[in-house]
């Protein structure tokens, strides 16, 4: 399977979950794991594009499709993706646990609909669960990711880091 | 010094790795660790009659299988981490049980394998013979003692202590009126996203234990760890890395797997981990949120208070690790920021055979708050008043301050508030709430709170300007998402006069700094954001000395800003605060970087010896901060609900928070966790309880049936500020950390009271709840 | 003395595993394989199976089977095959015309990256009784197709759901394609759930004169719309006694009769 665009063999064992075979085969710690039941969200990544829950699926379920986690939005050293930028703009994020699971829900939205509804962007968010910010922050970061990422954004530019008073 | 970045809404430097998923957390150590898993009593109460491990021990894969009697600490208890003169019976288990469980959860073996999957496999075939012995479950039926948890226990307390300020009972006698309430808080759950984790190394030949943990207090652990293996502190490493939420259960310690790992990790020569997994999260991790309260007030017909008596038990759960701290908090924040002229509390700590508690966000406080709030209510119903009225005849005036309640407090001393403005709160509160809205079934409610934060001992602080000009900086206590590092970096580059993002911080390392308490209490930006103050004050002080030195000027005309330390009034006579920082460490040998100006043959200032009598080389420098006594927070919550009268669904139409935590240093940061606290105590006042059956089985040990909230039920709330300094450190802070969590439950509950119009006493509510409450009143 | 097990585990335990290429491979594997499971979407199993609560010997695959995630129209009504996800169903213009009752019923369903992997044939399968889909087939009236080495069958929803997580599905049967007739004018899906997406405690769906219960019985079941609580003995649970079960039915059913 293709996992952030790099070749990767499948693994041995069929009981290996996903999210398993990501964070220790692969070394890709960046996607979480908080439940293995599917509920909290932290695992969420992509599969071909779409949203899905890494701790619901077997590892050998992704061979001969691709995978994007969290590692495979932004370069190294290279800016952050939009909706990245956004969560960070907006204080989307405190103990950073439940984030990449939260970033790709948002991501696996406005890579399919680039326009979304305020019901649509809304449903992104609320399958994930969040202990620290009480879900405000994360719900403007999820529109400010959707202004940042439409085609039509480029009026009210990504804001500069506060630089104090 | 210059307040460019204190109180501005500085965006986080921890943000960039977090985002791009280059977090550390503490399972993602590998180091070719084995894995392992904890073997659990099914039974809350049982002996154990036999424990077989040779099956699993021969599985393949199999590295090593413990029970207690392969451990040379199996028969010592862990130690009781808060003593306290009232706790006369307090117990706790041992590492790992061998005769008798008592809440189901408890340890009984440990195993380590290639892999967690072989590990569990393993685990199957341990043979533990139970015999099940009588099980105890809800305070109330603790302390009617049928049966005991531990048999030397006599009515399964644990612990006693009454208080009284003023004559109670005269008062009460004398009041024109009273009132008993029965109030009563089920058991909740901090439940953090990221589980608790554990990986250990041992170095044999340097002697040396180095052990990443998921803990709110890395000093701690390191200091336990050290003692129980008989090692040099300085040979024993405790790092807090990245921690996914703490909210109270990691500042537990020590569970058995913090001594385990390690163990196992001397015993194997290899790397040892260990990780959590959700369900066994929901017994093995502490508890919090059981009490019963029976309240009597006296009141006169104008509403005022005359006296409060709370006789309250607490479930302390199977063991007492955590002391009596949590009772000790709710005792004293009965009052809040109401005046009392007679108080009585009493308080009884009984075991139950179930997990144990700790801290949870607001530990004790809630409930404080609850009762407290509720009672006003309840004055406010019998006489016909508004409840904010009601509330208003009693407040703490402004100008009452230092204002002593006379009762116990956390850290030894008496509860004292030091500032705060309690009237200009609901003011505020009612202005951002506005009018009710129109329709059925709508309800309003109102709490003001204290919250005591800050405590002691002390916190550290190491700050150190770089021969680069960049600064470092580092403290013992560790970091779960509150943005410590921003915030300290905030006070520290506004000491050096230098950019946010040139100050890095290192937290919870103890290899970096190796004193301190630990995160907890709302005390992180307070102890060690006033010790980041100190230190780099020293720094600052000494960095105006160096430089005045060599510009000839007095180090009071000195000044630091942007990087710059220059004469004020002539920035012209200045040099980079990086030089400064290579003149501070004379040398013999120049390397670069521009060292060579502090070599033996360049102009020296003054005669004398390089380094002079008491002085240290380098810019940097360690202070501490140890308060005198808690500072005291406060805040207002207000808001309507709607219930369906039919479904009896909660609707939030509006929440609003007025907030004091005095001088704020970054009201973004303290935004995000009033926001983050509100919704947790939504969870716990309308969906999150912790679900026992009369067996001592958790029945909702999962995220599909422990229901915290999501998005979806978390409405937008309107945050406002007030700034009551306190007087008690320079920074003129108090902490932040559980406000947002502490009226939650008062709000809520006086709000459905009025919308529904059945009467709330218990925490949590759900719609059965009062759908059972609505039928029982018609 | 007993001597009952830690059994809390998150791992799944060692199974035998097949990815069949087509229908027949995979029914052939149904017959012959001791114990086998079939695994679809996995968003009900695969948390079995970390849990241990579920220990199949065997995991059949189907995913890799071409052809067999079509959404299309036949006999007066919407035919979901057995890998179109739950996402793709909601998303369906097709399903929006001739069966919106189906539509709504998949936005109740979890959440949207849950719907993103889970199919509709999967969860009719798992039936479990508080779940949306089998009480929407039943209330429509509609059927599944069975397909296993000894042939192909339909399964009327009236027949479909026998018990608590158990169909007349024989453990050699594959469930192919579930067919929902078109909904009428007047339908409507109604549930009380304790959060955003759970499962409900109480549902109605209302398809034209029928009306089916779920989260009440140990299966779906039809109820007369004037005495909806006729007959039902729901059970109880932490957030709803028997009492407040028929008390959120009589409240559904009446919104559901009034939409």
């Amino acid at each position: 399977m293709k996992v952030n665009g790099v070749d990767r063999p499948a693994p041995a064992e069929p009981r290996r979950l996903l999210s398993d075979y990501l964070r220790h085969d692969l070394g890709l710690t960046g996607t979480h794991v908080g439940c293995e039941h599917g509920v909290c969200g932290c695992c969420t990544v992509l599969l071909d594009g779409v949203a899905v829950r890494s701790c619901l699926m077997l590892a050998v379920q992704g061979e001969g499709h691709q995978v994007t986690t969290i590692e495979g939005l932004a370069q190294d050293g290279g800016p952050l993706h939009p909706v990245q930028q956004a969560f960070h703009e907006c204080h989307g994020l405190q103990c950073g646990f439940c984030t990449p699971g939260f970033v790709m829900s948002v991501v696996g939205l406005l890579q399919k609909n680039p326009n979304p509804t305020r019901e649509q962007l809304e449903e992104s968010i609320t399958g994930n669960l969040c202990r620290c910010t009480g879900y405000a922050s994360i719900r403007r970061a999820a529109h400010r990711a959707a202004e940042l990422s439409s085609p039509l954004e480029g009026k009210s530019g990504p804001k500069g880091r506060d630089r104090g008073q | 010094m210059t307040t460019r970045w204190f109180g501005a809404r500085v965006q986080r430097v921890e943000d960039d790795r977090l985002l791009r998923g280059h977090g550390r957390f503490t399972d993602d150590i590998d180091g070719g660790a084995l894995e392992s898993v904890l073997v659990r009593s099914p039974y809350a109460h049982a002996r154990i009659v036999s424990i077989d491990a040779s099956a699993a021990r021969a599985a393949p894969g199999v590295a090593a299988v413990y029970t207690a009697a392969d451990l040379p600490f199996g028969g010592t208890d862990l130690p009781i981490l808060i003593p306290h003169p009232n706790l006369t019976h307090g117990r706790t288990q041992r590492c790992l049980a061998s005769e008798v469980v008592r809440y189901a959860g408890e340890a009984v073996a440990f195993v380590v394998a290639e892999s967690r999957a072989v590990a569990e496999d393993a685990a199957e075939l341990m043979e533990v013979e139970y015999e099940p012995l009588p099980v105890v479950i809800t305070p109330e039926l603790a302390a009617r003692a049928d049966r005991l948890v531990h048999d030397d226990v006599p009515g399964n307390v644990a612990a006693e202590m009454k208080q009284e300020v003023g004559d109670v009972g005269a008062a009460l006698a004398a009041a024109p009126r009273r009132k008993s309430l029965r109030l009563r808080f089920e058991r909740g759950a901090a439940a953090p996203m990221e589980g608790r984790a554990v990986w250990a190394q041992w170095s044999a030949h340097e002697r040396k234990l180095t052990v990443y943990d998921s803990t709110q207090s890395p000093t701690s652990i390191r200091g336990g760890l050290a003692v129980l293996f008989g090692l040099p502190e300085s040979n024993v490493e405790v790092i807090a890395p990245d921690v996914g939420g703490g909210f109270g259960p990691k500042i537990m310690l020590f569970y058995p797997d913090e001594l385990l790992v390690p163990f196992a990790a001397m015993q194997l020569g290899r790397p040892v981990k260990w990780t959590e997994d959700r369900q066994e999260h929901f017994t093995a991790v502490n508890q919090e949120r059981g009490q019963v309260h029976e309240v009597e007030v006296g009141f006169d017909d104008d509403g005022r208070l005359l006296a409060l008596d709370d006789d309250f038990i607490h479930d302390a759960g199977a063991y007492t690790p955590y002391g009596i701290i949590l009772p000790i908090i709710t005792a004293a924040q009965i009052p809040g920021p109401y005046r009392v002229p007679a108080y009585r509390v009493r308080f009884r700590d009984v075991y139950t055979n179930a997990t144990p508690t700790s801290p949870y966000r607001g530990a004790g406080r809630p409930h404080a708050c609850f009762v407290m709030e509720r009672t006003l209510d309840a004055i406010a119903s019998e006489l016909g008043l508004d409840r904010v009225e009601v509330r208003r005849r009693n407040l703490i005036q402004p100008d009452q301050f230092p204002y002593n309640l006379g009762v116990a407090w956390q850290d030894g001393n008496t509860v004292v508030y030091d500032s705060g403005n309690y009237p200009a709160l609901v003011d505020k509160a009612l202005a951002l709430l506005g009018p009710r809205p129109s329709g059925e079934h709508v309800g309003m409610g109102l709490s003001v709170y204290v919250e005591g934060t800050g405590v002691g001992p002390y916190e550290g602080a190491h700050v150190q300007v770089l021969v680069s000009g960049k600064v470092v900086a580092a403290t013992g206590i560790p970091s779960q998402g509150q943005s410590h590092a921003t915030v300290w970096a905030q006070i520290v580059a506004d000491e050096l006069g230098v950019d946010v993002a040139d100050v890095e911080v290192t937290s919870g390392d103890t290899r970096r700094f190796p004193w301190g308490v630990g995160t907890f209490a709302s005390r992180g930006a307070v102890t060690a954001g006033n010790a980041m103050g100190v230190a780099a004050r020293m720094v600052a002080d000494k960095a105006r000395r160096i430089a005045g030195e060599h510009l000839e000027a007095d180090p009071q005309d000195i000044e630091l800003v942007d990087g710059r330390v220059q004469v004020k009034g002539s920035p012209g006579r200045g040099m980079p605060l990086a030089a400064v920082s290579v003149l501070a460490n004379p040398v013999r040998y120049a390397f670069g970087g521009g060292t060579e100006a502090a070599t033996q043959f360049t102009a020296r200032p003054r005669p004398g010896p390089p380094l002079r009598e008491g002085d240290q080389p380098g810019l940097e420098a360690t202070g501490y901060y140890s308060p005198p006594g808690s500072a005291w927070a406060s805040g207002c919550h207000a808001a309507y609900v709607r219930v369906d009268p039919k479904t009896f669904r909660l609707e939030i139409l509006k929440y609003v928070v007025v907030h004091d935590c005095g001088r704020v240093i970054n009201p973004m940061v303290v935004e995000g966790q009033i926001e983050g606290g509100v919704a947790q105590g939504i969870g716990g006042a309308f969906y999150e309880r912790l679900a026992y059956d009369d067996e001592g089985q958790l029945r909702n040990a999962s995220f599909m049936e422990f229901l915290m909230p999501y998005a979806t039920e978390i409405p937008p709330i309107e945050i406002d500020h007030i700034e009551t300094p306190s007087p008690l450190n320079p920074l003129g802070i108090k902490g932040a950390g559980e406000a947002g969590v502490i009226p939650v439950g008062a709000v809520i509950a006086s709000a459905v009271e009025e919308a529904l119009g059945v009467p709330i006493t218990e925490m949590p509510i759900s719609p059965l709840r009062l759908f059972e409450l609505a039928r029982s009143q018609s | 003395m007993q001597s009952r097990r830690d059994a809390r585990r998150v791992k799944p335990p060692p199974f035998g595993y097949h990815a069949p290429g087509s229908v027949e491979e995979a029914c052939a594997l149904l017959a012959s394989l001791d114990d086998p499971k079939v695994l679809a979407g996995g968003q009900s199993l695969v948390p079995l199976l970390n849990f241990r609560l579920a220990r199949p010997q065997h995991l059949v695959d189907i995913n890799r089977i071409d052809g067999l995630d079509r959404i299309y129209e036949r006999d007066g009504g919407v035919a979901v095959q057995a890998l179109a996800r739950q996402a793709a169903v909601e998303d369906s213009s097709l399903v929006a015309r001739v069966c919106p009752l189906l539509g709504d019923a998949m936005r109740l369903v979890a959440h949207r990256v849950i719907r993103n992997r889970g199919t509709v044939c999967g969860s009719l399968a798992h039936a479990d009784p508080a779940s949306e889909l089998p009480a929407v087939l039943l209330a429509l009236g509609g059927h599944v197709v069975a397909r296993s080495a000894r042939g192909e069958r339909t399964i009327a929803s009236d027949g479909l759901f026998t018990g608590v997580m158990e169909t007349a599905l024989a453990a050699d049967e594959l469930l192919v394609e579930a067919w929902f007739p078109a909904s009428t004018a007047k339908y409507a899906i109604l549930e009380e759930s304790r959060r955003h997406g759970d499962f409900a405690l109480a549902g109605v769906v209302r398809a034209g004169e029928r009306l089916a219960l779920f989260g009440v019985a140990p299966t779906p079941v039809l109820a007369d719309a004037s005495d909806p609580t006729r007959g039902l003995q729901p059970s109880g649970d932490l957030e709803a006694t028997p009492e407040f079960r028929l008390h959120l039915i009589r409240v559904l059913t009446e919104k559901a009769l009034a939409a």
